[in-house]
């Protein structure tokens, strides 16, 4: 089915542009047509949105959508801006897509976007009092002086509604109303895995509502790109995550050479699958552990880190890092591997597999573990899938969204692997998905590792990289979902727009469908099986 | 460690002339060691992470590197009860005045040690919007400890200075009155 003539059939006045990748660019007032029919028309069924990015074009503002089906596996990506500046105005689509909820939050916050019939319009980052839009290319940063007074959180939020005679009004909506027994969780509490808060109503021990507080970490990595060039915005993606910084980066590089053409050595990719699923296992490892010390099984925990410390000597000796490698760089790697890397990955993976009983039976048959994690926050495939819950959340809710199976890159179309998918949806299913993937990862290290081909480790790259104009997109399989990288270039040695999607916000913004019914102690076990990086999710 | 292979001696060497120029009565001068050396070595960290640097401090508590040998595995969630705070990882705009609630929480004596690039200077992120260019700007540090993130010798170097400092305060009349003093 042509796409095109589809979105032309339903909006006319549609334009395409084709370069990097196709974008439909439709009028504001038709979008909101357009995305509701993409997505529950039989034949197009555009129900995952991948991404929601807002823009600010210069003399326009405005949000670029990536949507994908997960029936037929196509993607586009819409355009829609607004001339308006003073009082940008564009229609939400958070009814459509359950995770444009939070996306639109963050355009507002970050473009000053309003979005008609949003119910929940307030800044997600940054502070209430905060002055001005920061992605906007004519903010001025000398009005946000470092504040020490405390913030106040609003129990009042706004939401622009437009009436059937056309005319907007500014409607208060209540997020928790004077007779609810409202707690604070975090930004300072250990189990939350970060700097992230709640607020949690509840009646008796449980949850009524949640109300996730993120921006805590929120460092601009995203402004601060548009001002290096692409090799050095390589160095913030091992921020991000830094519990997938080999797939985050290797994203970013699949982008950049994606865009300027140039041909990666067989001998790289080779590498990068490798150290990606290396880094997967030392993700998961690391899950395991602090999800056991959350439920009180601290031996587990022990367990976990003596043998992640394993992966660490093999990343440390090729690379010279252990927990931020800066390994990938644009056409290639920063270095050949180790002599001994070889024998040492041998190594590991027979004693992994080995060991990993050992896991199960400390804990994943543990009556109490089994009690808390069974039947315990469950989400299901439609809304995993409208939240964009990918990774191990979405797997283990049957949703088959594993990166590496559905656009492959790396080697991984030459590799047979299994796709862990579970159909609970609940926190034991999230459990046993990771649990199941470190094996899978194993299997693919040892396709892999006696097989990897002799050449160069590194294209010669120029010191300043120049992609040609045009918009372009990549993701991976990071250890918790799909992470992605867009980028908006006008031809320069910095873009002009870098936008990475985070797997963590989704899965924040699912927390409150995820948890409401349960018991409030049951939110540590969801959390930590949800398995989100708060850096990732600020950005 | 031997005392020579620390840096910074002189800056507690300082320390030491300035104790002494005031005087120390001999029964309290002995009690003060006693305690300190006890002090030293139960210091407790508040366990607080914001980011990359929080792993290492995990990987720290882990059997290989075991903080527990230098009587730092007490890390409390709480920090009524923490005697330093370890500044792991980057201080935003926003987080800015919880840490700083988190500090005046703390008992006194209290300690604070910047971990990381971030909580140093800023780190990567100096250019950025939202982001504090070191967090002593709003906390007095005691330790630095530079790296991104640190290895965890590197953590253990940064503690271990923190305890020669410990060790050399005047605890009557000095550090557990700071408050007071200040009035």
């Amino acid at each position: 089915m042509d796409i095109k003539n589809r979105i032309l059939e339903i909006v006319p006045e549609a334009e395409f542009s084709e370069n990097g990748s196709l974008v439909a660019i439709v009028p504001s007032s038709n979008l909101y047509t357009l995305a509701k029919r993409l997505k529950n028309d039989e034949d197009t069924s555009f129900d995952y949105l991948l991404s929601l990015t807002g823009m600010d074009f210069g003399d326009s503002l405005g949000v670029i959508y990536h949507l994908e089906s997960t029936k037929y596996g196509h993607m586009i990506v819409l355009q829609t801006s607004t001339n308006d500046k003073d009082k940008p105005e564009l229609y939400s689509v958070s009814d459509i897509w359950k995770g444009a909820n939070i996306n639109e939050r963050e355009a507002y916050d970050f473009f000053g976007i309003r979005f008609i019939n949003h119910p929940d319009m307030r800044r997600i980052f940054l502070r209430d009092d905060w002055v001005g839009f920061p992605l906007r290319k004519d903010y001025n940063d000398e009005l946000n002086p470092l504040r020490m007074t405390n913030e106040v959180t609003e129990d009042m939020t706004q939401e622009l509604t437009l009436d059937k005679d056309g005319t907007f009004t500014n409607k208060e909506n209540i997020i928790f109303d004077d007779q609810e027994y409202v707690i604070n969780i975090g930004p300072q509490h250990p189990a939350t895995h970060g700097v992230l808060r709640f607020r949690t109503s509840l009646q008796g021990e449980t949850i009524k509502k949640i109300e996730p507080y993120c921006g805590y970490i929120h460092r601009g990595i995203e402004k601060m790109c548009e001002s290096l060039t692409y090799p050095q915005t390589l160095a913030l993606t091992d921020r991000l995550d830094y519990l997938s910084c080999h797939q985050s980066r290797h994203a970013l590089c699949m982008c950049i050479e994606k865009a300027i053409g140039v041909e990666i050595p067989e001998r790289v990719q080779y590498i990068r699958t490798i150290m990606d699923e290396l880094q997967r296992i030392d993700s998961h490892l690391l899950f395991y552990s602090c999800l056991c010390m959350d439920l009180g099984a601290l031996t587990a925990f022990f367990y976990g880190f003596r043998d992640r410390e394993k992966i660490l000597d093999i990343f440390e000796n090729t690379t010279g890092g252990r927990l931020i490698q800066n390994y990938n760089v644009i056409g290639g790697v920063q270095a050949d591997l180790h002599p001994n890397f070889v024998k040492d990955v041998k190594e590991f993976s027979s004693y992994m597999r080995k060991i990993l009983k050992e896991y199960h039976d400390i804990f994943t048959g543990n009556i109490i573990a089994q009690q808390r994690l069974k039947d315990v926050g469950v989400l299901s495939r439609e809304d995993a899938i409208s939240f964009g819950a990918t990774g191990g959340t979405g797997r283990a809710s049957g949703w088959a969204c594993d990166t590496r199976k559905r656009k492959p890159y790396g080697v991984y179309d030459k590799v047979s692997f299994k796709e862990i998918v579970y159909n609970e949806g609940d926190s034991f299913a999230r459990y046993m998905v990771r649990m199941d993937e470190i094996v899978e990862s194993l299997n693919i290290i040892d396709q892999l590792i006696d097989n990897i081909p002799e050449g160069e480790y590194q294209v010669k790259m120029k010191p300043i990289i120049r992609i040609p104009e045009g918009k372009y997109f990549a993701s991976v399989e990071s250890s918790r979902g799909e992470f992605g990288v867009f980028i908006d270039s006008r031809g320069d040695k910095s873009p002009y727009r870098m936008k990475f999607r985070a797997t963590g916000l989704p899965l924040v913004a699912a927390v409150d469908t995820i948890t409401s019914g349960g018991k409030i102690a049951d939110l540590i076990a969801i959390g930590g099986t949800l398995d989100y990086i708060i850096p990732e999710i600020d950005r | 460690m031997k005392y020579e292979d620390f840096k910074d001696n002189e800056y507690l060497e300082k320390m030491v002339t300035e104790l002494n120029a005031s005087g120390a009565n001999v029964l309290l001068g002995v009690l003060d060691d006693v305690i300190n050396w006890g002090r030293s070595n139960s210091l407790w960290p508040l366990t607080f992470a914001t980011s990359c640097c929080g792993i290492e401090f995990m990987a720290l508590g882990a059997a290989r590197y075991d903080m527990a040998r230098f009587g730092f595995e007490v890390a409390r969630a709480s920090p009524r009860q923490a005697d330093m705070i370890m500044v792991c990882g980057t201080i935003t705009d926003k987080m800015a005045p919880v840490l700083k609630r988190l500090y005046d929480q703390m008992a006194d004596p209290k300690y604070v040690i910047a971990v990381g690039g971030c909580a140093v200077g800023g780190g990567p992120f100096t250019k950025s919007y939202h982001v504090v260019q070191g967090v002593d700007q709003i906390l007095p540090v005691d330790v630095y400890i530079p790296g991104c993130p640190p290895r965890p010798e590197a953590f253990y170097y940064g503690m271990m200075q923190l305890q020669r400092k410990v060790k050399l305060e005047k605890f009557f009349g000095g550090v557990n009155r700071k408050e007071k003093k200040e009035k």
